[in-house]
């Protein structure tokens, strides 16, 4: 007799059903809400310039979220994409005299390899992706800040501006750049061998294996895809403020991201990806806190609300049982 | 950090014992790996001191007893209060913030009275840290994401309290409050003590045992009868204490209230509390190990500072995360050859 | 015939233990419980005097273990009435139950594994010096109270690096120490061997004579009738029988668990397998399989220009030799050079007590289990294995445990089914939904899975339901060669059948089948042949004929046990009894299994 303590689920109640219709949707619901509540406290709010700002801020972080979704999704979790951003932002001054295109690469290289020590530590050697991503963390940032040099670098190459600045039909690039990961991330999740594989193995790693699955591949592939998306997010956020500042670029973007995927109702045990939810997730704090900032709330008020949010979120999507 | 599935509605009937699998008796070779594992700690923070002191120059300060010590003894009970929580399988990413938050309030505090400037952040974070824990007991929120809260929130709060970042407390001159974090032997006499009396609490406390049990197989110790809700209540507010504590007692070696530290800090104190051995999933924690780590990452970063400080603070992170890595690794191919 | 516990009477000669007339030291009355629909306990009811061992059986699924949970605090009934020591009593908490006297031990050992072996068995009670814990005493205590039970081991090294059996003498030892009126046992001795069994034994022996209670739950009928004084029998949730054990026979008891109506249905077979092999059918559908998975069957060369003789039960192996070929499979702990061919179209069956290597060897094949030896699957070797190298190769193995490593809860029936063959239904990494979706409603139907739709989650799934759907996912596979291990155990008597009918097809079709069972009848009726496994190496091969119940015992108690030949055919016939108990004896020999 297994030793359960718990009192099994007596049937699917009207709170459970209410609790998980929450978890589902509510991200967007109280996404509609917050626009709404927004634009009626100030009609600015869904000006066309507003919203530019908007998504020139909240791009780079749908980027990394993306990439953290997935990796959340194989129940792990990435700590060193902010230290990857700034790597991707110390490599292109360094080769910006190739040509853009070739920095990108190189940064997008750059990322992909860092996702791939990480990835290696996790699936080959076993080590837990919460210390693995903590030590590249730590040491990535490191070695972004010695090849950069401590003090920020301009940046002036007319492309990569470009990049960050511009926009087509009104919308900025960053965000069209956003749009495209996110079809491209969502069709991998539920269409792709690898995507239903991903979610197979964050639900029950031991059956997966069993079946014959490529955990390690998969797994690895994960944080690669993970390292990629933070460095293009960083090559994006060196394009938006014309500077390559490692010691200050990307800091917390793990928070963030982190945040925007919970708040999206992925669950942190695995099993489920909800990228839509992620990017309305992402959305949700950012505009969240740009209302409190556009109505003087101090920051300490923003944050203290980041934090209730993020509980509420969580209480909603938690599994129903002990830890 | 996982969260278990709810069970089926039906009810199941028992799985059978599974045949073999991790049903024998150890090994001589599994003896000798686990206790290689348990001492692996120690043995590489006296091989890194003996190369030190090996690779030094005969006139060269090391070891600089003193530096490497007293530098920040303080924030080495962020690793303290992490080994315990870390143990009942749990994590607690506010410390920092509420490291913060400590010397803030103690600098305020100290503006009226030197026993305010104790109190008050102890106050202030130990009710922090039990409402995380509450959150976690008997919300059934996972830890990482409640202390990742936390984390925010306490900033948050902080900056509510010095006016967006813009006031500094500062500890008044003569007050007796600022000795607690003056010089080297204090503040390592104060650390030492807390580190023993955690000691005691893990190894010879009924606590400790329940800790450890909610860890390492928390079915059970709810079936046996233990506290377990409240013992997770009290480490996280265990944790949320010792952090407000350093946080005060390093805003009276400071002299003021800085608002912009902490940031990280819970990374290093997880750091430290891996390395010397503390299981990450739980149901193992060894205060001994958290002091091997602590001191490992102190000697490692003096190492650094005295030879490669013309790099900057940047080396130093590189060669910490590069320590870390190869640390964890190690940790994770020796338990993986222990299984085989 | 069912009677009620009526302690007044006078025909009823007087049990060992309390005179009657005292008030029972456990009692459930006519309890009901019932999760979301389901009725666990419909009335059953318990009488435990104090002093005396008190047998609780039934199948699984018969509420044996809601019962128990009842009683032990961690569920609250429905309705009806649990008394200890004659006064009503709710518990709302396990430990509100422990604190009242009820001692609980389970199957599944309860210990904290990195723990020390003092620290556990003294959680929770630890012994003080000053205000903390005394370690000292601690250990030296615990060292006493083991070298009671038999075990000596070192008391501070941590618990998971004892053997299974000490583990479970120290749980014993943790849980019987406290001051219990009534110890309940929940399958205590499915990991001991003989002796420590016996040390058990007098632990509960001197229970009683302390007036103590012990309510004992096992499937093994020798250990029940040696040591216990009375027996209540539960099915479908009541409670069918209670009386002296030694006046219920072993047939009538196995008779009440399982119905009378069940044997009849079966013609005094017990299991749904083709009574002759070569009549074994391939399921009417099977070319349409070839159409949905066209080019797995072409590598397998099946179909209608196959050459049925070489591919039949028992024949010489087609191109390429025999399905499966097993040789000097060893690994660093159990298996010690287990080797053995299955041949395309056979069943051979695998026994072997707890512990021989049954389930090690099937990891070991495809490779989830580090081992030396080689495997080869038609002749050609799978050089580095693992399971996708298994799969690859065409191995499919079913988990003997489902829920942990088969299946995947989150997801839907159609993504489990066709959890195995993603990349045979995708192109270029795209998964096809219209073909998931045929194969998905194929097996859906060849398997009667019953679920709402293809999209309702596993999880909710009855495990008769979830054991097919894991079948399928195999089947997907198309594969040469499955490994069965315990493949109907914890499913309902009619999923049971479906699943044995659907291993004759597979076999029908031309698949090697490796069945690893614990219950006899399975392994009798469903093999071609039988290899027996003894602490990890091949200690019989049966073949047709010889496929018999004693010579099936034999091999199971091994060869070469001088003073513990009894003791293994005891334990051999314990094998044969447990989880299911559908094992009887054919009528001449009505006397010879008993020992």
């Amino acid at each position: 007799m297994t030793a359960a303590v718990l009192e099994p689920v007596d049937g699917a109640g009207t709170r459970d059903r209410v609790l998980d219709l929450a978890q589902r949707y509510g991200v967007y619901a109280a996404l509609v809400v917050l626009i709404a509540v927004a634009t009626a406290m100030n009609s600015d709010f869904m000006s066309v310039s507003n919203w530019r700002v908007q998504l020139f801020q909240v791009a780079p972080t749908v980027l990394v979220a993306l990439g953290m979704a997935l990796v959340i999704g194989t129940e792990g979790v990435d700590l060193s994409v902010g230290a990857t951003i700034a790597l991707a932002a110390s490599i292109i001054p360094l080769y910006i005299g190739y040509g853009p295109a070739p920095a990108i690469v190189l940064a997008l290289l750059l990322g992909a390899a860092a996702g791939l020590v990480g990835g290696a530590m996790v699936a080959f050697a076993g080590v837990q992706p919460i210390v693995a991503t903590l030590s590249l963390m730590i040491g990535l940032r490191g070695l972004a800040e010695l090849m950069n040099g401590a003090a920020a670098k301009p940046v002036e190459d007319p492309s990569i501006l470009d990049l960050g600045e511009h926009g087509i039909a009104g919308v900025p690039v960053m965000a069209w750049i956003a749009l495209a990961a996110t079809g491209a991330v969502a069709y991998t999740v539920r269409r792709t061998t690898f995507g239903r594989q991903l979610v197979a193995i964050g639900d029950n790693k031991r059956a997966s294996l069993l079946a014959g699955l490529p955990v390690r591949r998969v797994l690895v592939t994960v944080y690669v895809l993970s390292g990629i998306l933070a460095a293009l997010a960083g090559v994006l956020i060196v394009g938006h403020g014309a500077e390559a500042d490692p010691a200050n670029q990307g800091l917390n973007m793990e928070l963030s991201a982190i945040t925007a995927v919970v708040v999206g109702g992925t669950p942190l045990s695995g099993g489920r990806v909800r990228v839509l939810g992620t990017v309305a997730g992402a959305m949700f704090m950012q505009l969240a806190s740009a209302v409190l900032i556009q109505h003087n709330v101090p920051t300490s008020t923003t944050q203290i609300v980041e934090a209730v949010l993020i509980c509420l979120a969580v209480y909603v999507s938690r599994e129903r049982g002990t830890r | 950090m996982s969260v278990r599935t709810p069970e089926t509605m039906a009810p199941v009937p028992a799985p059978q014992p599974r045949s073999g699998s991790e049903g024998r008796a150890e090994t001589q070779r599994e003896r000798w790996i686990r206790r290689a594992e348990r001492r692996g700690p120690l043995v590489v923070l006296v091989a890194v001191c003996a190369v030190a002191t090996i690779a030094s120059p005969s006139d060269a300060s090391w070891p600089d007893v003193s530096t490497i010590l007293g530098n920040n003894a303080f924030v080495w009970l962020l690793a303290l209060g992490m080994t315990f929580v870390i143990t009942t399988g749990g994590i607690d990413l506010s410390v920092g913030s509420l490291y913060a938050l400590g010397g803030v309030l103690a600098a305020r505090g100290a503006t009226s009275s030197p026993w305010l400037a104790i109190v008050l952040p102890l106050v202030v974070c130990a009710a922090w840290g039990a409402v995380q824990g509450l959150l976690v007991a008997y919300g059934g929120m996972a830890p990482f994401i409640v202390t990742l809260a936390g984390l925010l929130g306490a900033r948050g709060l902080l900056q509510a309290l010095t006016n967006q970042g813009s006031t500094t407390y500062l500890v008044p001159a003569g007050s007796w409050f600022r000795h607690l974090g003056e010089g080297t032997w204090v503040p390592v006499g104060i650390v030492a003590v807390l580190f023993a009396i955690g000691w005691v609490l893990m190894e010879r406390t009924g606590y400790g045992a329940t800790l450890t049990a909610i860890g390492g197989n928390q079915d059970s110790a709810v079936l046996l009868g233990l506290p377990v809700a409240r013992a997770k209540v009290l480490v996280y507010l265990l944790s949320g204490t010792l952090a407000g504590a350093a946080g005060a007692l390093g805003g009276a070696r400071l002299g003021s209230g800085v608002t912009t530290i902490g940031v990280g800090y819970e990374l290093t104190a997880i750091a430290a509390v891996v390395i010397g051995g503390t299981l990450l999933t739980g149901g193992y924690g060894t205060i001994g190990g958290t002091v091997c780590g602590v001191l490992l990452l102190a000697v490692i970063h003096h190492l650094i500072d005295r030879y490669l400080s013309q790099y900057g603070s940047a080396m130093t992170d590189a060669v910490n995360g590069a320590f870390l890595a190869v640390v964890v690794l190690a940790q994770a191919l020796l338990e993986r050859s222990r299984r085989r | 015939m069912p009677t009620r516990p009526d302690e007044t009477d006078p025909s009823v000669p007087p049990e060992a233990g309390a005179p009657t007339g005292a008030p029972a030291a456990l009692e459930a009355r006519e309890v009901v419980k019932s999760f979301g629909g389901v009725h666990a306990l419909r009335g059953a009811d318990l009488l435990v005097r104090p002093g005396e061992v008190h047998a609780l059986m039934g199948e699984n699924g018969a509420g044996k273990s809601t019962l128990i949970k009842l009683l032990t605090g961690v569920y609250r009934p429905d309705d009806g009435v649990i008394a200890l020591h004659g006064t009503e009593r709710a518990f709302r908490t396990p430990l509100e139950a422990q604190a009242a006297g009820i001692s609980t031990i389970y199957q599944e050992v309860n210990l904290v594994p990195m723990m020390s072996v003092a620290r556990n068995l003294f959680l929770g009670r630890e012994p003080r010096r000053r205000g903390l814990v005394d370690v000292r005493a601690m250990n030296r205590m615990s060292g006493e109270i083991l070298e009671r039970y038999g075990v000596r081991v070192d008391v501070t090294a941590p618990v998971h690096t004892l053997g299974l059996g000490a583990r479970q003498m120290v749980a014993l030892a943790r849980a019987v120490r406290l001051d219990a009126k009534v110890v309940i046992m929940d399958e205590p001795t499915s990991s001991l061997e003989p002796r420590e069994v016996q040390t058990l034994f007098g632990v509960i022996r001197t229970l009683r004579e302390q007036g103590a209670s012990v309510v004992f739950v096992s499937h093994r009928l020798d250990e029940l009738y040696e040591i216990c004084d009375r027996v209540t029998v539960l099915r479908d949730g009541r409670t069918v029988h209670t009386g002296a054990m030694a006046e219920l026979p072993r047939t009538e008891l196995v008779a009440l668990m399982l119905g009378r109506a069940l044997l009849a249905a079966h013609d005094g077979r017990v299991t749904a397998f083709a009574p002759d092999k070569a009549q074994r059918q391939a399921a009417p559908d099977d070319e349409a399989l070839g159409e949905l998975l066209p080019a797995a069957r072409r590598k397998w060369g099946r179909g209608k220009d196959r050459d049925r003789q070489a591919g039949g039960p028992g024949g010489p192996g087609g191109p390429g030799g025999p399905a499966l070929s097993i040789s000097g499979l060893t690994d660093r702990h159990r298996l010690r050079g287990v080797s053995l061919d299955v041949e395309p179209g056979e069943v051979v069956g695998l026994g072997g007590l707890l512990g021989a290597g049954r389930s090690e060897t099937a990891q070991a094949v495809i490779g989830a289990r580090p081992a030396t030896g080689a495997v080869k699957v038609g002749g050609k070797e799978i050089r580095r294995r693992s399971p996708q190298a298994a799969v690859r190769a065409g191995i499919a193995m079913l988990a003997e445990d489902r829920k942990a490593d088969g299946v995947i809860p989150g997801l839907s029936v159609r993504e489990n089914i066709v959890l195995a063959a993603l990349p045979r239904l995708s192109r270029a990494g795209i998964v096809s939904t219209a073909r998931q979706d045929r194969i998905v409603e194929f097996f859906m139907t060849r398997l009667r899975i019953k679920a709402s739709s293809p999209a309702q989650l596993v999880q909710d799934l009855s495990g008769g339901n979830q054991q097919k759907v894991l079948l399928a996912r195999w089947m997907c596979l198309n594969p040469r060669v499955l490994l069965l291990d315990e493949p109907t155990r914890g499913i309902d008597v009619g999923a049971k059948a479906e699943v044995q009918t659907i291993i004759d097809q597979l076999a029908a079709e031309g698949i090697g089948v490796l069945l690893i069972s614990s219950e006899l009848d399975e392994l009798i009726e469903g093999s071609d042949r039988v290899v027996v496994l003894h602490t990890g190496s091949v200690a019989a091969r049966l073949d047709g004929d010889e496929v018999t119940a004693p010579n099936l015992m034999r091999a199971l108690a091994g060869e070469g046990s001088d003073s513990g030949a009894e003791a293994g055919l005891e334990a051999g016939l314990e094998a044969g009894l447990e989880a299911g108990l559908e094992f009887l004896e054919p009528p001449q020999t009505a006397e010879e299994g008993a020992s």
